[in-house]
């Protein structure tokens, strides 16, 4: 019973001096929510696995055509051009939206956050009329391995997107009502780690889906 | 140069450090990344180079340089950052995706190999 006390001491004073060396650098973490931020960032790091075992699925079934459509025939590299520049303007839309932040510009926030906002549903709508283009090819997710893995791989990073945009919506609308207050400012660079994030990943899908599978 | 950067540090942090990062960043960032996409989809759409096999290795080239500056440039990853934490998993994450995705293509690639093809299996 004691031991077990002293162990839970032990365990309680571990878990002090860990939190306190983790935060020695950054004195700002008490306000600003450094926890959340890291923790935010981790879930990034394990969403980026998620993508890794999507990318290499696809890898792995990205020459299983079965006889159907090969990446060269039905892939149109113009669109995924725009589609790529679309998301590369919401990455720097994104960023004018943080300095404004910085500055405690509520309203260059807002519009900011519109324009990316706007921008990212370019970018899905683009997508989707891309996936209903193939489909009416009868480049449909069953046709075979590769096209399964592509929609798989494509539509997830579309919809991580998708929910970034809903997630934008309501930081306006926040943002709208409570100010650029410390919630909202955590919030809002936790949203900048996500959106940013989900351009990493798109260089990863128009280098290896598109532009590689277009060279095969 | 750090001795004199340090009794600001807090400050700093807060204002600069933190996530933010600067006009000058986010615009070199956008610059690099421009050029690092135009090059790569410039050459598979022209085709200015015969060689695919080199064409390949550029396009996979400047990914891996892109990944890197949007890394630096617009998600702010450096060695102070959460007291070198985002960093560290960071590359830790880095670690695991390569073993994954390089670890299944060459699994699955011998296996491929040894096997015997589906055409033969067919016919």
């Amino acid at each position: 019973m004691i031991a077990h006390a002293l162990d839970a001491e032990a365990a309680r004073q571990a878990e002090e001096i860990t939190w306190h060396l983790a935060e020695k650098d950054d004195h700002d973490h008490g306000h600003s929510g450094g926890a959340t931020l890291i923790g935010f960032w981790i879930y990034l790091m394990s969403d980026a696995l998620i993508f890794a075992s999507i990318f290499a699925t696809f890898a792995v079934v990205s020459t299983g055509y079965a006889g159907g459509p090969t990446p060269r025939e039905i892939f149109d590299l113009p669109l995924v051009a725009l589609n790529t520049a679309l998301l590369l303007f919401s990455s720097i839309t994104y960023g004018f939206a943080m300095l404004a932040m910085e500055r405690g510009r509520q309203a260059g926030v807002q519009l900011w956050l519109a324009v990316t906002g706007l921008l990212g549903i370019a970018f899905v709508g683009v997508e989707l009329y891309e996936f209903s283009h193939l489909i009416a090819e009868g480049a449909t997710p069953q046709r075979s391995a590769f096209l399964s893995g592509f929609f798989t791989l494509v539509a997830t990073h579309g919809l991580h997107v998708t929910f970034g945009i809903i997630w934008i919506g309501v930081m306006i609308a926040q943002v709208a009502q409570r100010g650029l207050n410390p919630d909202n400012r955590r919030r809002l660079m936790c949203l900048s780690m996500f959106w940013h994030f989900l351009d990493i990943i798109w260089i990863g899908v128009f280098t290896f889906v598109y532009l590689l599978g277009v060279l095969r | 140069m750090a001795d004199h950067a340090h009794p600001a540090a807090p400050e700093e942090m807060h204002h600069g450090e933190h996530g933010h990062g600067s006009m000058k960043s986010y615009l070199t960032g956008f610059l690099l990344s421009a050029v690092l996409t135009a090059v790569p989809f410039w050459l598979v759409m022209t085709g200015a180079l015969a060689n695919p096999g080199l064409t390949a290795g550029i396009v996979i080239a400047c990914a891996v340089v892109q990944i890197v500056v949007h890394s630096i440039c617009f998600l702010h990853v450096d060695t102070r950052s959460e007291g070198g934490w985002t960093l560290m998993t960071f590359v830790f994450t880095a670690v695991i995706v390569a073993i994954t995705i390089g670890g299944s293509v060459w699994i699955m690639y011998h296996l491929n190999t040894n096997m015997m093809p589906m055409e033969a299996v067919a016919g």
